[in-house]
Order: C-alpha cells, then sequence, then structure tokens
C-alpha cells in the first residue's frame, strides 16, 4: 500500500483550471520528483496535500496510509505527517534554531516553556540527522543552506513521513547542495518518502526513485526514473502544440532601439552574488524579444537594473536609438520612453486601493497632465481611451482596481505603460495568473505595438507564449545568456535544454 | 470571454462621500447634545465663534498631517516644533526687535528647516519617520527650554497679536462671502466646461451650477453666524485658506496625487518613475511650513510663547486625521475630513468644558471617541 495516495485531485481558481484531475503516489522511503514548466500545477498540488487549500475547496482524494483524509488546515496535515518546504523560507530569522524547530509545539507546562527541554530535544534531534548545527544560534545568522536545514529538522521533529521539497536547491551553493543529499538519502533509508519539486534536472535524476511530470494542470506520466532520460522529460513537460491563441503575425523590424552591453546585477542581500552575469543584448523597433528561462534565472533583474529600480548593485551600459543614456532611476527610463510591466500586479503594478484612473495615470502623469497641475478631464478621456482599447471591464474609470479580476488589472498595468507612449516597452510575465481570453487580448496588443514600431521584450515562464509571440528568443541560466534562437529554429525542446543549463548554445 | 466575474463580491467600496456625510452627521448630533445640556448656549454666534478659533491651530496642522500621513509617514514632533518655532517668532520680536512680518517669516523657516531636515532622515536614511520624529519630539522641546532659559516670553507687538486675537472686519467679510461664492460657481462652471469640452459625462453646465448652491450656501451661512458675533477671527481666516491650499495641493496638483501613491503602494510608485524619496521630503518640508503658520496663530492667540506651548498637539492633530477617516496605513484621507476631525474634536472640548465636566473624564471620554470612531470605521470596511 502507498504511503500516500492522491486521486483524481482537481483545482480551480476564478477563470483557471490549475489542477485537473492529477493522480500520485508516494511510496515508503521513496525520492519522487514532480517536474513541470512553470504554472503547470507542481505547486498547487503540494498546496492541496498540506491543507494550504483546506479539504472542500478542491475535488478528489487525498489517502495516507489507505485512509482517506480531510485537512481543513495546515497543522491538520501536520499532524497526519506531511511537511512542507517552501521555496521561501519560513523561519523567524531572529530567533534561534531551537526555538524555530520548536515554534508552535514548545514543551510547556502552564504556558512556560521549558527550555532546558527544548534545547536538549533540538540538540538531540539535529545530532540524529547529522547536522552540524548549534541549536542556540540565532537562525539569521545562518547561511541560506543552513536555514534550508533547520527547516528539515522543523519538519521531522513533528515526525514527518512525508517530506516536500520545492525548489530545495535554488539558493544552494555546490557544496550545501551534496550536504543536503547526504541528508535527504539517510532519511530516505529511514522511510521517510519525499517529494522532490525541482526545475534541475540533473538533481533529479540523481536522486529520484520515480519522476512524475505535469503539464497544464494534468499529470502526464509517472515512469521509473531509470526508464527515462532528460530529453523523454523534456518532451513530456512541453509536448504541447502552440495553439492558435497566438495570431501569426511578421512583424516588420526597424533599426536598433535599444542596446544593452555587459549587464551585470548582484544580489542585495548576498554581496558578491551576481544575479545578472555579463548579459548583452538588443532589440530592434517592431521586433518582440522573448526571454525565456526558469524562475530565478535572472530574467527579472534584468529589466529591473536596466529600468534604473534594480536594488543591488549593477553596471553595464545602455543604448537607446544608438545614443548611450544614463539611467539611475525608472524616471529616467520613462523619460527615454522606456515602459516596464512589471510582474506580479498586486505588489509591483497597482495601488489596489485606487481607482483605474488614479493607476493607469501614474507613470504618465507629467504626459497627461502637466508637470505640477493634474487635469482631471484629460486624465479622464485617456483612462477611457485605455479602457476601451484594452477592453477593460469595468463599471467607469473610477472602480476601484482592487474589486477587478486579474485579467482586468493586468491590463490597467498595461494601460498605464500604454499613457507613457514608451519606445521600448519590457513586459515580465504579462500573462501570469489570468484566463486565456485575457490572454489573448493581451497577445494582441502586443502584436498591435510592435506593429507600430515599439520594440517589445518579452520575459516568461511560459514557453508556449515565448514560442508564439516573439521573433526572437533569448534564454538566460542562472545569470548567464545560455541560448539565442530565431523564432524559425526555436522549438520547446531547445529552449528547454538552454534553460535547464544542459548545454550552452554559443550565441 | 469566460472573464465575466466584474466586480468580486465582498468587497465593500469605500464612498468617501457617504464617510463625510457620516462624519458631519456626528458633528450634528454633538452640537445638538451639547446645545441641550448647555442650555441652548452652544449653537450661538459666540461659540461658535470661539470653537472655530479653538480649531484652527489644531487643524492647520492637520492638513499638513494628513498629506504626511497619506504618503505613509507620521510626525510625531508637530507640538515640539509648534514650541519651538513660536519661541523663536516670540524672541524675534521681543529680545531681537524684529518687525511683526520677520517674526512670521522666521516662525515659517524654523517649520521648513526642521521639516527638511527630519524628511531628510526619513527619506534618505530610511530612518523610520516615527523614530525620527519621536526623537524631534524630545529634542525641539528641548530647543525651546534652552533658547527662551525655560521662561515664558511675552509678546506685545500689537500687529503680530492682532493675528490671534483679532476679527476681520463684517464688511470684509462680506466680500469675502461674495468672492467665495463666485468663486465656488466658476469652478463649478469650468468644470462642466471642460467636462464638456472633453466629451464626458453630460457636461450639462446648468446642473452644475445647481450643485454649487448648496457650498454657496454654506459660505454664506457661515459668514452670517461670524458675523452675527464679532466678524471672522483671524486664526480662522488662516485655518482656511490653509484648507484650501491643503485640498487644492491633494486633489489638483502632481505632488498631491503622488503623496496617495506612494502612501498606496510606494513599490508600485516607485516603478512607474515617481521619485517616493523627493517627494517624502518636501511632504515633511510642507507639514513643517504649516506648524509654523500655526505656530504664529497660537503664539499671538496666547500673547506669549511658553515652554510647553503645543504639547501633546502632535496626537490632537493626528485624531483629527484619524477621525477624518484617514488611513495610518498610508494612501487614504482627504483634507476636509481632517478639518472635519479637527472640528469634531475642538467641539467635544468645547462642549465638555462648557457643561463643567471634569477634566479627568474629558480625557476619556475623547480617547473612547477616538477608538471607536476607528473601530466603527473597521467594522464598515470588514468584508462581509
Amino acid at each position: 500500500m502507498p504511503l500516500l495516495e492522491m486521486r483524481e485531485i482537481k483545482k480551480e481558481f476564478p477563470g483557471v483550471k490549475a489542477l485537473d484531475g492529477v493522480t500520485f503516489d508516494l511510496h515508503e522511503g521513496e525520492f519522487h520528483a514532480l517536474v513541470g514548466e512553470n504554472g503547470a500545477g507542481k505547486s498547487t498540488l503540494m498546496k492541496v496535500l498540506s491543507g494550504v487549500y483546506p479539504f472542500g475547496t478542491y475535488g478528489g482524494d487525498i489517502l495516507i496510509d489507505g485512509e482517506v483524509k480531510h485537512f481543513h488546515n495546515i497543522r491538520q496535515a501536520e499532524d497526519a505527517g506531511i511537511a512542507i518546504i517552501f521555496q521561501e523560507l519560513s523561519l523567524v530569522k531572529e530567533l534561534t534554531v531551537a526555538e524555530n524547530i520548536f515554534l508552535g509545539q514548545e514543551p510547556s507546562r502552564f504556558g512556560v516553556i521549558n527550555w532546558s527541554e527544548v534545547y536538549s530535544r533540538s540538540a538531540k534531534l539535529l545530532k540524529e540527522l547529522n547536522l552540524p548545527l548549534n541549536p542556540r544560534i540565532q537562525v539569521g545568522r545562518l547561511g541560506i543552506g543552513q536555514q534550508q536545514l533547520v527547516e528539515i529538522a522543523k519538519a521531522l521533529s513533528h515526525k514527518a513521513k512525508i517530506l516536500v521539497l520545492d525548489e530545495p536547491t535554488a539558493a544552494l551553493t555546490e557544496s550545501e547542495v551534496e550536504t543536503l543529499f547526504a541528508i535527504l538519502r539517510d532519511l530516505k533509508s529511514r522511510g521517510v518518502g519525499m517529494i522532490y519539486i525541482s526545475h534541475k534536472l540533473d538533481e533529479v535524476f540523481a536522486m529520484s526513485d520515480r519522476i512524475t511530470v505535469l503539464r497544464d494542470g494534468r499529470s502526464v506520466g509517472t515512469e521509473s526514473t531509470l526508464a527515462l532520460d532528460k530529453d523523454k522529460v523534456i518532451s513530456l513537460m512541453v509536448g504541447r502544440e502552440v495553439g492558435d491563441i497566438f495570431p501569426k503575425t511578421t512583424h516588420d523590424l526597424g533599426d536598433i532601439a535599444l542596446e544593452v552591453r555587459n549587464l551585470t546585477a548582484f544580489d542585495p542581500d548576498v554581496p558578491g552574488k551576481k544575479l545578472v552575469d555579463d548579459v548583452s543584448f538588443s532589440v530592434r523597433k517592431g521586433e518582440v524579444l522573448g526571454i525565456g528561462g526558469l524562475m530565478g534565472a535572472g530574467r527579472s533583474e534584468s529589466l529591473m537594473s536596466i529600468f534604473g529600480a534594480w536594488r543591488g548593485q549593477h553596471s553595464g551600459e545602455l543604448y537607446v536609438d544608438g545614443k548611450k543614456v544614463d539611467v539611475a532611476s525608472p524616471a529616467d527610463a520613462i523619460e527615454h520612453g522606456i515602459g516596464f510591466v512589471t510582474e506580479d500586479r498586486k505588489r509591483f503594478g497597482l495601488i489596489l486601493g485606487q481607482t483605474i484612473l488614479d493607476n493607469s495615470t501614474l507613470a504618465g502623469l507629467r504626459r497627461i497632465s502637466g508637470a505640477f497641475l493634474t487635469h482631471r478631464s484629460r486624465e479622464t478621456v485617456a483612462t477611457q481611451r485605455v479602457m476601451r482599447s484594452l477592453r477593460v471591464k469595468a463599471g467607469s474609470p473610477l472602480t476601484i482596481t482592487g474589486t477587478l479580476s486579474g485579467g482586468n488589472q493586468q491590463k490597467v498595468v498595461l494601460g498605464k505603460w500604454l499613457l507613457t507612449e514608451p519606445k521600448v516597452l519590457f513586459l515580465d510575465e504579462p500573462t501570469r495568473g489570468i484566463d486565456v481570453g485575457a490572454k489573448q487580448e493581451i497577445y494582441a496588443e502586443i502584436n498591435k505595438l510592435a506593429a507600430s514600431g515599439v520594440a517589445i521584450v518579452m520575459v516568461s515562464s511560459e514557453l508556449p507564449e515565448v514560442l508564439g509571440l516573439a521573433d526572437r528568443i533569448l534564454v538566460l541560466h542562472e545569470g548567464k545568456l545560455t541560448g539565442e534562437f530565431m523564432k524559425t529554429e526555436a522549438t520547446p525542446e531547445k529552449v528547454m535544454v538552454a534553460a535547464t543549463g544542459e548545454s550552452k548554445v554559443m550565441v | 470571454m469566460s472573464e465575466t466575474l466584474e466586480e468580486k463580491k465582498g468587497f465593500k467600496i469605500e464612498t468617501p462621500a457617504l464617510r463625510a456625510y457620516t462624519m458631519l452627521g456626528a458633528l450634528v448630533l454633538i452640537w445638538i447634545f451639547f446645545h441641550w445640556q448647555t442650555g441652548n448656549n452652544f449653537v450661538t454666534p459666540e461659540n461658535l465663534s470661539n470653537l472655530m478659533t479653538q480649531t484652527s491651530v489644531t487643524g492647520i496642522i492637520a492638513i499638513g498631517m494628513l498629506m504626511v500621513i497619506v504618503a505613509g509617514q507620521i510626525d510625531l514632533s508637530v507640538g515640539s516644533l509648534l514650541g519651538l518655532a513660536g519661541a523663536v517668532s516670540a524672541i524675534f520680536l521681543t529680545d531681537l526687535g524684529y518687525g511683526t512680518v520677520a517674526a512670521i517669516l522666521a516662525a515659517i523657516v524654523v517649520g521648513i528647516v526642521v521639516g527638511l531636515l527630519q524628511g531628510f532622515l526619513v527619506a534618505y536614511f530610511s530612518i523610520p519617520a516615527f523614530i525620527v520624529t519621536l526623537g524631534g519630539l524630545l529634542a525641539w522641546r528641548g530647543v525651546v527650554k534652552g533658547i527662551t532659559n525655560s521662561s515664558t516670553v511675552p509678546v506685545s507687538d500689537l500687529a503680530f497679536i492682532d493675528i490671534g486675537q483679532s476679527y476681520l472686519h463684517p464688511t470684509v467679510g462680506w466680500i469675502l462671502a461674495l468672492l467665495g461664492v463666485a468663486f465656488v460657481f466658476f469652478m463649478a462652471f469650468r468644470r462642466a466646461k471642460s467636462q464638456k469640452e472633453y466629451g464626458l459625462g453630460e457636461g450639462n453646465i446648468g446642473a452644475a451650477l445647481i450643485k454649487a448652491i448648496l457650498p454657496a450656501a454654506a459660505i454664506v451661512l457661515f459668514i452670517y453666524v461670524m458675523n452675527s458675533y464679532a466678524g471672522i477671527p483671524n486664526p480662522v481666516l488662516i485655518f482656511l485658506i490653509v484648507a484650501l491650499v491643503g485640498f487644492f495641493i491633494t486633489n489638483n496638483t502632481t505632488f498631491g496625487r503622488y503623496l496617495y501613491a506612494i502612501g498606496g503602494n510606494s513599490e508600485a510608485a516607485r516603478l512607474s518613475g515617481i521619485n517616493n524619496r523627493m517627494i517624502i521630503l518636501k511632504v515633511f518640508a510642507l507639514l513643517g511650513a504649516f506648524v509654523g503658520l500655526a505656530a504664529v496663530v497660537n503664539t499671538a492667540r496666547l500673547g506669549s510663547a511658553t515652554v510647553d506651548a503645543g504639547a501633546l498637539k502632535e496626537l490632537d492633530a493626528i485624531a483629527a486625521c484619524v477621525i477624518g477617516g484617514t488611513s495610518l496605513m498610508g494612501g487614504q484621507g482627504t483634507v476636509f475630513g481632517a478639518c472635519l476631525g479637527a472640528l469634531i474634536m475642538a467641539s467635544l472640548d468645547n462642549g465638555m468644558s462648557s457643561i463643567n465636566l471634569e477634566s479627568y473624564l474629558q480625557d476619556i471620554i475623547k480617547g473612547v471617541i477616538l477608538v471607536s470612531a476607528v473601530g466603527l470605521d473597521m467594522i464598515g470596511k470588514r468584508p462581509t
């Protein structure tokens, strides 16, 4: 009997089917890798498993040791032996290792914590796991790799039988990865079942017993690792036809609108760590340049740096229309005709409590109104114009953006940048989390902009989107340019190979 | 098109108009209550004139504070700064022998310089405004004690004292009323015309003018009531001018719009090309200027600069903003609300004193009302 069985799991978000009947199982002491493109449904599936999405909000059954379980919250899932380690660590940096391990389950009498027990049990646990950590040290003073180990210790203090690891090695150095893998092998030998989500196929093949590939919320295959190879996995990951939601348009290319030379950007939190490493590229008027790659490859960081918005150290040269320019702030970038539809509209794009008008005129306010005074009527006209051309469905320009659907919110962000009349437009994940209808409308707008001579640079984790829209595709892997493909030669496999850093295609 | 879900249910939209009416309603209830309790002695021209004068100093500060809070910041130093700017103006007059204008300018310059300093530390050194201005609260009071040797500085300059204690001649009041009414109608006309020009709305100029009757009538009534006593008190005139300036800044300038944007989502504002730091520096300086002006009014009203002038004023100003519907998280609030909040606070002070409520009870009641006002607001905002 499998340790865990997930049967026909379905999960819908407004307008999006995130999981469409996924079946998955895990045995004792098994290392089961879960792979797929961004947005394939891996994280959603794990959130269903761990009670983040409570029972009743999804379809299908979760069985542990053959028994159907209903998790109403994370705690219940933990009690059933499921521990999940998310990409973003959930440790309290100000507390010690031991305090973190026992957070929420401190041994206590009448609310008074028994500190000797906390520290002695932590020390014992860390020793059992062969983790070379001092339980009294503050977590914030540990490196990311060691913090990851604390997470694992914390998970196992709950007597976890099932350990879910979501991209655990994304931020680790090679030797830290080695330490982690040694510990995972040890856990495996003790019968802990592990679900391992990763984009790094090398790791997946080195560690896993079985591999399940998800695509578009569906499981497209579960096979023994021995029966698979990387090419097979990649073709399963991308093996979907690029549908006809991409209008077949060819763009007329003009002169070079923007050229970037030797762009390098450092992590603001980790001194010396390069997130973008010596990247050079250019984009022509009327061209759609797609930037592919996996999360954390340095794509958003590149755009942020060019736009003058990167908080970390960065260097490189920028040429707009052949002239060297200095962009020290987003205001400079806008001045030089660069617009930036940022990722994560709720965090970076919109002021959710304010109206469509307030949001859509924000970046181009001086252009629309004037340097000092606002001009209500002109702003209203401008807002109505973009709402009409982008088909924003809302009562009026005074509708609060927080009440709009994701697609309409995204259109407001796009509209904001159209009102700056950009010559170069950056788009970072422009269709993340919106439904197909709105996606199509945004694609049509991108083509329209290109046709009018705007140079477009689009970062997207959705491969079909990049392949369908872009005239040329650049691929980044760990901050470096690892591939460049013209539309005619690009295939999902080639892009994925470059994105996973499997082989270097010289550019 | 699968996207039919236009407005998510359970998301309650704050309508600023509704909120303004609620506050006006609360004010009317407070006035009726005290009128009844004082034996018809509250809503009289004399008391309303006093009440407005009492509102002025807090009101002027609250308007600047509103802009700081809207930008997601706070300023706890305004009470001490009021004392400092007042002391400087009194020293200019009494000890240094300068004239009225120099004394006024000195107070305002002190306000601006302090505002720039604090704003600079907040914006460019990323020290939280709470800390910077808490330090200011302590330090500026210390400076007051230092420059006055901890003693009261009397002011004898009559022109200066008139700023706080005199009234506008009723005829001038009526001229202002006339100008005010003309202004209201002109603005309504201009707005309707602009809308028509840009093909927005009905563009019905007649309807717009009819809508302007209510504010016009309010102006006339206000001047009538003030003139029935002694005319518009000078502090009230200054308060109204500052309110107009504040209203204009928040509604009609790019600077004002950026304040709301930064307070609403500073990251989105930054990525939209706004120089957040510069805006924050400016808004602190602006508040400083208003505090300097309020210090002139305050010193003139009292006829002297005392060591503890303005103590706890920062809390009055913040309370006025909050009662007026300003979110301490930033991004939300109106000048009208802040003024109304200041008027509500002053009405409570005035009313409770006139029914001889004991001082300790007054404090307790004001505290309870502040918390309840925000509490009711949060309940109203809670998604159902």
